[in-house]
């Protein structure tokens, strides 16, 4: 069991013990080996369930919301860095918040191991001196956890929580080298190249809107893909619509993505979706200074403006 | 004459109230001359813009999107330019990213007095959507 367990589970039972907060969203054992789920604990009694282990990698800011009681979180760096987001956007209050703030060494990609496993069944996981040691029937895989990292871990800028009330474990170092590499080699393709890339990928998409719906910071309670009327998109896979739909979650997104991962790791195709996302990313912090969910006093980019903002865009007679 | 010689570019310009429709009317009224291939939709301010409004036009079958305004420090709204300026940027280097032509989607500021560059504007947008073609990329059900 992750040493941090233990630790989760007594401030929770603490927490619900003492009438602090009356719903603890933490992680609990998936129904399958590789996977933990989000889990909703109401009862003391119930705190056991709550685990941390290499598998917790949804996003659980997406989990909270308006409601009469306190909540506690259970939250990685990602996920508070969405908290923030959600507190300045007004979406929940600080004082409902207990955050059970946990340094975060990066999430295990559960489906690349699945695929180094040949999807074999799996009998027990344990890690053994940093190693994933993954027990089949009559076989025994060890893995590097830091090479089979979601590749949004393994680029994390930060993996200490960002606000905490309480924090479990002590800090980890943050790697925190993020410098866009990726995106700027997909900027320096011919147009061409970068349209055939961009009209591949939204040609994957099915539209189950899996990514909107993992996404913490996508919550409006009608989005604009549902709406009839105005109709502002076709509800169909053809390319122009799949391309406007991505680009208009994406730019939504701009200047509040956190960078956490949660829509790539929700597409059942494996659409790049990141990509729109991190561009954004990159240029509101190159044209606007601005880091998402790393500061509660820090405006919104898109809510504010400098008289000298960047113009080399604007038309040239 | 053949086809390609024959087509001639839509393009909408999305203009502001108060500077950027009264531009155009100034050019009107000073009969500034300026080719025919626009569509004007009248907004309150850029900062109105919705970026859906752009990518619709272009789902549409639009060639050229020219979206106008005040200029920075005129908005009859006082920041409204400022505020569409962030986005427009944002959205400008997104559409390039995707690999949609650079000279498909522009922006600018056109004043009320300023009729002649509203002409200009105009004259030299169509000329650089001329040289790109129609618009194939985002369109829904291309010919």
């Amino acid at each position: 069991m992750h040493v941090l367990t233990n630790e989760i589970r007594r401030i929770a039972r603490d927490l619900l013990k003492s009438k602090e907060v009356d719903l603890v969203i933490g992680f609990e054992q998936g129904t399958m080996h590789l996977r933990s789920t989000p889990c909703f604990v109401r009862d003391a009694a119930d705190a056991d369930r709550l685990v941390w282990d290499d598998f917790c990698q949804n996003n659980l800011a997406a989990y909270v919301a308006k409601r009469e009681g306190s909540t506690a979180i259970v939250a990685k760096g990602c996920d508070t860095r969405a908290l923030v987001e959600l507190i300045k956007e007004n979406r929940i209050s600080r004082e409902q918040l207990v955050i059970i703030g946990v340094p975060c060494e990066g999430m295990v990609d559960s489906a690349r191991i699945e695929t180094e496993l040949d999807h074999g069944a799996i009998r027990e996981v344990f890690k053994e001196n940093g190693e994933l040691v993954v027990k089949g029937i009559n076989s025994e895989r060890r893995f590097n956890r830091e090479a089979f990292l979601y590749e949004s871990c393994k680029r994390c800028r930060q993996r200490n929580p960002v606000i905490y009330d309480k924090l479990v474990g002590s800090e980890v170092k943050t790697s925190g080298d993020d410098s866009f590499q990726d995106i700027e080699a997909f900027e320096d393709l011919p147009t061409e190249e970068r349209w055939t890339y961009f009209s591949k990928e939204m040609d994957k998409c099915i539209r189950c809107y899996a990514c909107r719906n993992a996404c913490p910071l996508c919550y409006c309670q009608e989005c604009f893909v549902d709406f009839s009327s105005p109709q502002w998109i076709g509800k169909s896979v053809d390319l122009s619509d799949t391309g406007l739909f991505h680009l208009m979650r994406a730019f939504h997104l701009a200047g509040r993505c956190v960078e956490c991962g949660a829509c790539e790791r929700a597409c059942p195709i494996g659409v790049d979706i990141g990509k729109l996302n991190r561009k954004l990313c990159k240029d509101v912090q190159e044209l606007f200074g601005y880091q998402a969910g790393t500061s509660l006093e820090e405006v919104a980019p898109l809510s504010t403006y400098r008289l000298d903002d960047p113009e080399n865009f604007m038309f040239e007679l | 004459m053949t086809e390609s010689e024959k087509w001639e570019p839509k393009i909408v310009a999305f203009l502001c109230n108060w500077c950027s429709y009264a531009g155009a009317d100034l050019a009107g009224t000073s009969r500034i001359q300026y080719p025919h291939n626009i569509r004007i939709i009248r907004v309150p301010c850029s900062g109105r813009i919705n970026p859906f409004f752009i990518l619709a036009s272009l789902q549409a079958g639009i060639d050229g999107v020219l979206v106008s305004g005040c200029h920075p420090g005129e908005c009859h709204y006082l920041t409204g330019n400022y505020s569409a300026r962030r986005k427009f940027a944002l959205l400008k280097n997104l559409l390039e990213f995707i690999g949609l032509e650079e000279e498909r989607v522009h922006f600018t500021w056109v004043s009320a007095s300023e009729g002649t560059r509203f002409g200009n504007v105009i004259e030299k947008m169509t000329e650089k959507v001329k040289a790109l073609g129609p618009a194939v990329k985002l369109v829904k059900n291309p010919e």
